[in-house]
């Protein structure tokens, strides 16, 4: 009985020290913080993508209570979470189009063969060094995954040795944009509704023996389109994404190799390819 | 004079050299073919600019691109005939590269514009490294740095010694070896050349033992040219700049600097024949020695082949091959660069075509480390090259640049030994790729 | 496109040539499964002692061993969806579950192999991820693992073949009760002390103005008529299976440093510890433990040091490194089997340094070439 008192008494009183002390220091060493941060991090995503150019989702937080930053240059966010956090601060959303990524390449496995067989690291990096990777074309995409796994979103599937955006996913946070050896991966407005899906600069029967999904520079889609929409630059049809052109010009057009296609139908087509193989 | 390396660098490999294929066949001259595709950028540093034209005429050794900068080299026309097209062919890094078309006329005429000096001894080095210039010499053994620019060191870094490299450690590869067995005096007169040019003394030649009769051959020429011919030992890669120098001199280039703050300069036999070639013949680099190697290759052998020759070509000469080879490497095994087109055409260090049997060549995977500590024990420059190669994988570059994986020379002894047959130089190369990236973004200039 | 032709001048052709980094040859001695096979070969002289010494029990122990190690091994890959025979063939799982066998007792029954086997390769190795990712020795962990869930089985040794046959001479590490067996024939039930456990525990009935210890060291030492350092050399003692024998745990040990695949600096660091570490002790109290011989030829420190302290995957890198963990393992194994509570120490101390190694491998770094030389400021 007089052992457990004295256990007891001696845990009660270090018990009590010890919560003096941590109070007085919670006290002195307090460190102010805006109470705003960890409510507007509780809005935002929390992917900490970086897609706004900050270090993460608190600093962006922190950035937007300091007035350094507006709700809109969250990629990840939904216009409705950007209005929401824009009432909470009181300050305005700030404007921006959403942007989405987009890999310009329609080279997959059935359409653009490989020059070698690659044996090594499955890093598109890795490979672009090794003898530029074994892939016939040289601008085409390598098909090993390094934009996908650098995405926090899981927004990019690779399809036939292709990767492809899920526009529905994607929030435009460019993390991908930077590991694309190749320098496929474009932002584009959310809104544009046709891509050329090729990044050749090459002459088109250059193209044309290494894969027969490239665009051949035949300008139809040029001459279909309104003026300025799709511009030629040299053998390579791009589509002007401060003007894009509507989905009704791939039907105008009639692209001989289809590398002029809708996201939805570059999709769909992808996934066909990929059954057949 | 014959002298004994002073010192061992750790680690290095003994990989089964297969020299004997080549070695015995004397060098012999590539005959005139049609066409040449010279590229453009053969050197490390500026580009250099075209000076000709579709259509126009051209002689042997007349200049098709000038430099772009100091540290840049003209390209000359190996042979007389007209310039074709101006296009891409794949380079031997495998991206596609700028290059002039040359139909030959079948003249074969010299035509370079540079006239010899036979009185080099007395006439001035500014001259003289000015003709190494213009003759567009590069480094030959492959890094391709001008020659020039590693003949003017800065005037604030005391250079005292000279090293050629004729160590050749790369297995199968043969060129520097017989270079040194039918050419020792053009040589040991291309170092006594450059010697000048730099104002010095100590002249070595590093050699290794496995070519004894280069080595006598070189010794008992050597005593007019004051070269010190030294006797390597067998281990690869004993001609990396560092580990040569440290072999012949005992000195350790500091880390992250260059041979000159070691005081010495490194230039391979085959840049010294060809500086021979430029002073007292006035012939700039068009032509080089390239061994055309490798099991399936019908007759392998060393062929004095112009520059701009696509390889398929060279093949050709060494009479195809007997069955399909696993790889087309240009340079050594342990260093060169594997090939998916034969259209690449020999550049100024092309030292060598390898042709593999698909069962001699390594099979990577990405199976994980076991920790054997292989790598590290031939690491020549004493890393941590598992442990780094697991940080890449991982993608934790900035972990790999604390394990100094800036310094690595990529000289692939890890990889040989590894038996998981982990692509350990690849990862390397990834991350310094990467780390470059990185410090670019970092402070763009 | 087929093979191209030109003047009957066959070409190689591009579309069957293989882009890779360089290297591009590799040296075909070092594969893994060359390793594992060497690592099996070396263990052989010591499994065939055990089998001499210890009988046909030795025999099923190992391959029971060896067939649950390989066993577990397939199910698991099997459950991760891995290739079912993708890890058998390095051959690492017939390695572990060799050392496993080593660790054991001639006379465990069966059901302890494969609780031993699951937990080599489940625990020990495949849950952490495999070959390569498992920071302790797999062999070990089943010993350390079984030793605390059946002390009563791993600590019950059998007496060696040749022992029963002379069974007098060897009294003092028979029981009485067990002698009474023997006579009679009925074997099963037959136990023996460890020479580690006979000096630990050392109690003889006439103690003349001497320590228990020092009363049964000499015991051991005159074993009547035989030499007791020699039975310790070649294994005719009590014990693990694969650990009783020196003499074959050195053969093999020599062949694994011959082909350089140990580091020699780790059994002689180990070993060497132990040696100065117990010689010291013993001259300055002879009476705490025996000499140093006694110690370096008995127990598992012949085993340990040759083939479990110089697993490739949980030792470290660096040569440096591995005289550290040599050390290491030697110090421990001393401390526990001077003053510790067990009798033997060396699997305990093989597994707290495989703790150590990622430490070990952090402050064990090489210094690159030219680091020294940019210090210095030489040859600037």
């Amino acid at each position: 009985m007089g052992t457990a008192l004295i256990a007891l008494v001696l845990l009660a009183v270090t018990g009590a020290a010890l919560g003096v002390i941590i109070g007085l220091a919670g006290k002195f060493f307090a460190v102010k913080t805006d109470p705003r941060i960890e409510q507007v991090t509780e809005m935002l995503p929390g992917a900490n993508c970086g897609g706004c150019g900050r270090a993460g989702c608190a600093d962006f937080a922190k950035a937007l209570c300091a007035g350094e930053a507006a709700p809109a240059a969250c990629p990840a966010s939904s216009p409705e979470a950007v209005e929401q956090i824009a009432a909470f601060l009181g300050i305005s959303a700030g404007g921006g189009e959403k942007k989405v990524a987009v890999v310009l390449c329609g080279g997959d496995k059935t359409h653009a063969g490989q020059a070698a067989h690659y044996n090594g690291v499955s890093d598109c990096v890795s490979a672009s060094l090794i003898g530029g990777g074994a892939k016939g074309c040289t601008f085409g995409c390598l098909g090993l995954a390094s934009c996908v796994r650098a995405c926090p979103f899981n927004a990019i599937e690779l399809v036939n040795g292709l990767a492809i955006v899920h526009n529905e996913i994607c929030t435009g946070c460019g993390n991908c944009v930077d590991k694309c050896p190749r320098k496929l991966i474009k932002l584009v407005p959310k809104t544009s509704e046709v891509h050329v899906y090729c990044s050749s600069p090459e002459k088109g029967p250059t193209k044309k023996k290494v894969c027969s999904a490239a665009c051949i520079g035949c300008r139809k889609c040029a001459k279909n389109a309104e003026e300025g929409q799709v511009e030629m630059q040299g053998f390579l049809a791009r589509v002007n994404y401060n003007n894009p052109p509507s989905a009704g010009l791939v039907e105008a057009t009639g692209c001989p190799t289809g590398c002029l296609r809708t996201p939805e139908e570059h999709y769909r087509q992808e996934t066909a390819t990929q059954e057949v193989a | 004079m014959e002298e004994v390396q002073k010192k061992k660098f750790t680690g290095g490999i003994h990989p089964k050299d297969n020299k004997e294929l080549s070695s015995g066949s004397a060098i012999q001259n590539a005959p005139l073919f049609e066409k040449y595709h010279v590229i453009l950028c053969q050197h490390i540093g500026a580009p250099p600019k075209l000076v000709v034209k579709t259509g126009d005429t051209v002689k042997k050794g007349q200049m098709i691109a000038e430099p772009g900068g100091f540290v840049s080299a003209p390209v000359h026309s190996p042979t007389s005939g007209t310039i074709g097209k101006i296009f891409d062919v794949p380079g031997p890094s495998g991206v596609n590269q700028e290059a002039v078309e040359i139909i030959a006329d079948g003249q074969d005429e010299w035509g370079s514009g540079l006239d010899p000096i036979p009185d080099w001894q007395n006439t001035a080095p500014e001259v003289l490294k000015e003709r190494i210039a213009k003759a567009g010499i590069v480094g030959m053994g492959g890094a391709a740095f001008p020659t020039h620019v590693k003949l003017s060191p800065p005037p604030a870094k005391k250079i005292d010694t000279l090293i050629l490299n004729g160590a050749e450690c790369e297995p199968y590869l043969t060129a520097d070896h017989r270079l040194m067995l039918e050419r020792p005096e053009a040589i040991l007169e291309g170092a006594s050349i450059m010697a000048r040019v730099l104002g010095i003394k100590n002249v070595y030649i590093g050699i290794e033992s496995n070519k004894p009769d280069a080595i006598a051959g070189l010794n008992a020429k050597s005593e007019p040219y004051k070269v010190n011919v030294v006797t390597l030992k067998v281990r690869y890669p004993q001609g990396g700049e560092k580990q040569l120098i440290y072999a012949v001199t005992g000195r350790k280039v500091p880390q992250g600097m260059l041979p000159m703050d070691a005081g010495c300069v490194v230039q391979n036999v085959g840049t010294a024949a060809a500086i021979y070639d430029a002073v007292t013949q006035g012939r700039p680099l068009v032509e080089r020695v390239t061994t055309v190697t490798g099991e399936p290759v019908v007759n392998p052998g060393n062929w004095l082949v112009r520059i701009g020759t696509p390889i398929a070509d060279v093949i050709r000469l060494a009479g195809g091959v007997s069955r399909t080879p696993g790889k087309v490497i240009l340079g050594g095994p342990m260093m060169g660069f594997a090939q998916k087109s034969l259209e690449v055409p020999v550049m100024k260090n092309t030292s060598g075509i390898l042709l593999l049997d698909q069962v001699d060549t390594v099979q990577f995977t990405s199976q994980p480390c076991i920790r054997c500590g292989k790598c590290i024990d031939n690491c020549p420059m004493d890393l941590l090259c598992g442990t780094i190669s697991c940080f890449i994988e991982n993608e934790k570059f900035d972990k790999a640049e604390e394990l100094h994986v800036m310094d690595c020379l990529e000289c692939g002894a890890c990889a040989y030994d590894c038996p998981a047959h982990r692509p350990l130089v690849q990862h390397v190369r990834r991350a310094k790729a990467e780390i470059r990236a990185r410090k670019a973004k970092q402070n763009p200039k | 496109m087929s093979e191209a032709t030109n003047n009957e001048i066959r070409m190689p052709n591009p579309e069957k040539l293989i882009v890779s980094s360089s290297p591009h040859i590799h040296s075909k001695s070092q594969e893994i499964w060359k390793i594992m096979l060497w690592v099996i070969l070396s263990l052989l002289p010591a499994a065939v002692a055990g089998v001499w010494f210890f009988g046909l029990p030795a025999l099923e122990v190992i391959l029971l061993c060896v067939i649950f190690s390989v066993m577990i091994e397939m199910a698991w890959c099997m459950i991760e969806g891995k290739p079912v025979f993708g890890t058998i063939k390095d051959l690492s799982a017939v390695v572990t579950g060799m050392l496993l066998a080593f660790n054991l007792s001639a006379g465990v029954p069966w059901w302890i192999c494969l609780i031993g086997a699951f937990l080599a390769i489940g625990l020990g190795k495949q849950i952490f991820g495999g070959l390569g990712s498992n920071p302790f020795n797999p062999a070990l962990v089943a010993r350390v693992g079984l030793l605390i869930a059946f002390p009563k089985i791993m600590t019950t040794w059998v007496p060696t073949r040749q022992m029963i046959a002379e069974a007098p001479t060897y009294s003092d590490f028979i029981s009485r009760a067990d002698m009474v067996a023997i006579r009679a024939g009925k074997l099963d039930a037959v136990t023996c002390a460890t020479p580690l456990g006979f000096a630990k525990n050392a109690v003889t009935p006439q103690l003349v103005g001497r320590t228990p210890l020092e009363a049964g060291m000499e015991k051991f030492y005159a074993v009547d008529g035989q030499d007791g350092l020699w039975n310790l050399f070649i294994g005719n003692v009590g014990g693990c299976l694969g650990e009783t024998s020196a003499l074959a745990l050195l053969i093999g040990g020599i062949l694994l440093i011959s082909l350089k695949l140990i580091k020699w600096q780790v059994p002689l660091a180990f070993i060497g510890t132990v040696a100065v570490f117990t010689c010291i002790v013993n001259m300055v109290s002879p009476t705490t433990t025996p000499d140093a011989l006694f110690h370096v030829l008995s127990g598992g420190l012949f085993l340990g040091a040759f083939f479990m302290a110089t697993d490739m995957v949980t030792s470290p890198m660096t040569t440096k490194g591995a005289v550290i963990f040599g050390i290491g393992c030697g110090l421990i194994t001393c401390l526990i089997r001077v003053w510790g509570g067990y009798p033997e120490g060396v699997s305990f101390s093989i597994l707290i340094m495989n703790a150590l190694v990622p430490l070990i491998d952090r402050f064990a770094k090489k210094i690159p070439f030219g680091y020294k030389a940019l210090e210095k400021g030489e040859a600037i």
